[in-house]
């Protein structure tokens, strides 16, 4: 067998074993598609009066790209704490001493995961439908527009494979993700428009990938109003090419850097 | 300090082994340094094909480090290992394709049921689907885990796990196996029915290498065993030549009353093939003798007469609990500490 053969086969392997967990334990599920339901419902009706938005547009419409964002980007944060786990439990030394690939481990994960991210965004575009988001644009753009979002969230899974395989302990991957998750999804055009934010700030979220996922998705569903056009920033105003070169860079660093951990990787 | 060692030699189960050529496994002044902390200084060990090692030695003695260099999960910094004619380092895939590794702890997916287990292990070993789970659904009867097939591993008790985690190891038919403590943390049935799988296997022919505390795992399961302690070798051998390191077997008289010790120590002298030890306040008096259960007999006829003096009589011979203490003036920790690596052993006595 090839290596490449090799390694498509065992990353299918290794797939198929975390797609298993995900039926065999429905609480994952039902966390990742009932989180995304609130978090919807939250900002739409909490959050959706008090917020200043541009003219022409719906809170509805403004919201749902963000919160696509940020909560698949929440996501990715599972491929850290999955990995820790399966180090800790001792699965990833059987996996080193076995002859397969090398990085058949975590390609398994990170697109079991991405797997779980297609299911939460369903979930959410179907509760965003029901609460007045709308796609306004052709079938074209709009799954051009959730593929972008994905490929995202997927090169996200590779850093945090990374983060997962040096700190090896579940709970703590969680918690160091949140300490970046959450200033990288809010300090953005997630959930307000950046015209609210202080000038470094604004500076800061213009450049963030994050602001030009959602903004890449804005435009790809229709969401953004001829009103209101995206701020001057070249990463604002050429959003998909920006997106696509963050999830090129961060793949071609986090892929080697993970392998390499992965390699190395001690259980206990 | 050494028993007599001939590289490959010993009570190997399959035929001759000559001047290394049919060594299965081979270390040779293996080195492994984590920071400041030399964990192997200078291991050599050698297990020919088809027999059985047991490598003994407290916690933290470095054996688990030994077995992880050996399957490839760890590099080691200085020294030769081969596994099967392959350098670990070198030629790691294909040594992962001869080995089966069975680690301290039952490395299964829990929410995998026994049979996907196996079978997801065996593709991983390059099996084709239905070899697979013919293999896996093999195993799981040998193993006596079919009626637990299609439940998920969480489900399955310690014992079971282990079992599973061992069927895992040998989906590919190693020629080499690992078992690192194959059942620290069992309780004494699951142990001994573990014990007849390992024998099982050892007779089929499959080379072992075994780490344990055990020092009645070894003597049970083993061909020939090294004794490391601090990360080097301090005695090698078969069971029988370290236990004639620390001595042979020997009488042990407890009596009623010391003060009938001394004239015991006479009559019995003639026997002795060394000088018989006398322990007046354990009452005791240890001889050291040659000989079998004769010697017993020819021990109490000289003591006719005495013999309601004797509280209790017994020819003994060392077990490896007195080889470690002999070897190391510690006892070998009996007790699987997971939750506390760090527990002293007791400084006297054994535990068994």
């Amino acid at each position: 067998m090839s290596s490449m053969a090799a390694t498509l086969s065992d990353s299918v392997v290794i797939t198929k074993r975390n797609l298993i967990k995900v039926k065999r334990v429905p609480d994952l599920i039902v966390f990742a598609t009932l989180s995304p339901i609130m978090f919807v419902l939250l900002f739409r009706y909490v959050f959706g009066g008090a917020i200043q938005l541009p003219p022409g547009t719906s809170y509805g419409e403004f919201l749902l790209p963000g919160i696509f964002a940020q909560t698949i980007v929440l996501g990715s944060t599972t491929t850290g704490a999955s990995l820790a786990e399966d180090l800790q439990k001792g699965l990833i030394d059987r996996f080193r001493s076995l002859p397969m690939s090398r990085s058949a481990v975590l390609i398994g994960r990170t697109v079991a995961d991405a797997g779980l991210n297609i299911i939460s965004i369903t979930v959410m575009a179907l509760t965003g439908l029901v609460v007045g988001w709308r796609i306004n644009s052709s079938v074209g753009e709009a799954v051009l527009g959730f593929v972008v979002l994905l490929l995202f969230a997927y090169a996200i899974s590779w850093l945090m494979a990374l983060v997962g395989l040096l700190v090896r302990t579940p709970e703590v991957v969680n918690n160091a993700s949140f300490i970046v998750i959450f200033p990288l999804t809010f300090v953005a055009n997630t959930f307000v428009p950046l015209e609210s934010f202080p000038s470094v700030l604004r500076t800061f979220a213009e450049w963030n990938p994050v602001s030009a996922v959602v903004q890449s998705a804005r435009e790809l569903f229709g969401n953004t109003s001829p009103l209101a056009p995206a701020p001057d920033a070249w990463s604002l105003q050429n959003p998909v090419l920006y997106t696509l070169i963050w999830v090129v860079l961060i793949l071609a660093v986090f892929v080697p850097l993970s392998v390499r951990a992965y390699r190395r990787a001690a259980g206990r | 300090m050494y028993a007599t060692e001939e590289t490959g030699g010993g009570l190997s189960v399959g035929g001759p082994s000559v001047g290394g050529m049919t060594d299965a496994i081979v270390v040779e002044g293996l080195v492994k340094r984590f920071g400041a902390t030399t964990a192997l200084d200078g291991v050599d060990l050698a297990v020919a094909e088809g027999s059985v090692l047991g490598l003994l030695g407290p916690n933290g003695a470095g054996k688990t480090t030994v077995v992880r260099v050996l399957t490839t999960l760890l590099e080691a910094d200085a020294g030769r290992v081969e596994v099967m004619g392959l350098d670990v380092a070198r030629d790691a895939d294909r040594v992962r394709a001869v080995i089966g590794l069975t680690g301290q702890y039952a490395a299964v997916d829990e929410y995998l049921t026994g049979f996907e287990n196996l079978e997801m292990v065996g593709r991983l070993y390059r099996l084709g689907r239905a070899e697979a789970r013919r293999r896996a659904g093999e195993l799981l009867e040998r193993f006596d885990l079919s009626a637990a097939a299609s439940r998920p591993a969480k489900t399955y008790s310690g014992g079971m796990r282990r079992r599973l985690d061992i069927a895992a190891s040998l989906i590919a038919r190693p020629r080499v196996l690992f078992l690192d403590e194959p059942t620290t943390g069992l309780d004494p049935r699951s142990r001994l029915s573990m014990w007849e799988f390992i024998a099982d296997l050892a007779d089929g022919g499959t080379t072992i290498l075994l780490t344990t505390q055990y020092l009645e795992e070894a003597d049970r399961l083993a061909d020939r065993m090294v004794v490391i302690d601090r990360g080097r070798v301090i005695a090698r051998g078969t069971a029988d030549e370290l236990k004639a390191q620390v001595g042979g077997q020997r009488l042990e008289f407890t009596v009623i009353d010391a003060a009938v010790l001394p004239g015991m120590v006479e009559r019995l002298r003639p026997l002795a093939v060394e000088d018989p030890v006398v322990d007046a306040a354990a009452r005791r008096l240890s001889l050291p003798v040659s000989g079998g259960a004769e010697v017993l007999a020819d021990a109490l006829r000289r003591l006719d007469g005495q013999t309601a003096e004797i509280f209790d009589v017994g020819l003994r011979r060392p077990d490896l609990d007195d080889v470690f203490l002999a070897l190391t003036g510690r006892v070998a920790e009996e007790v699987a500490t997971d939750d506390d690596p760090t527990a002293e052993p007791a400084a006297t006595g054994g535990a068994r």
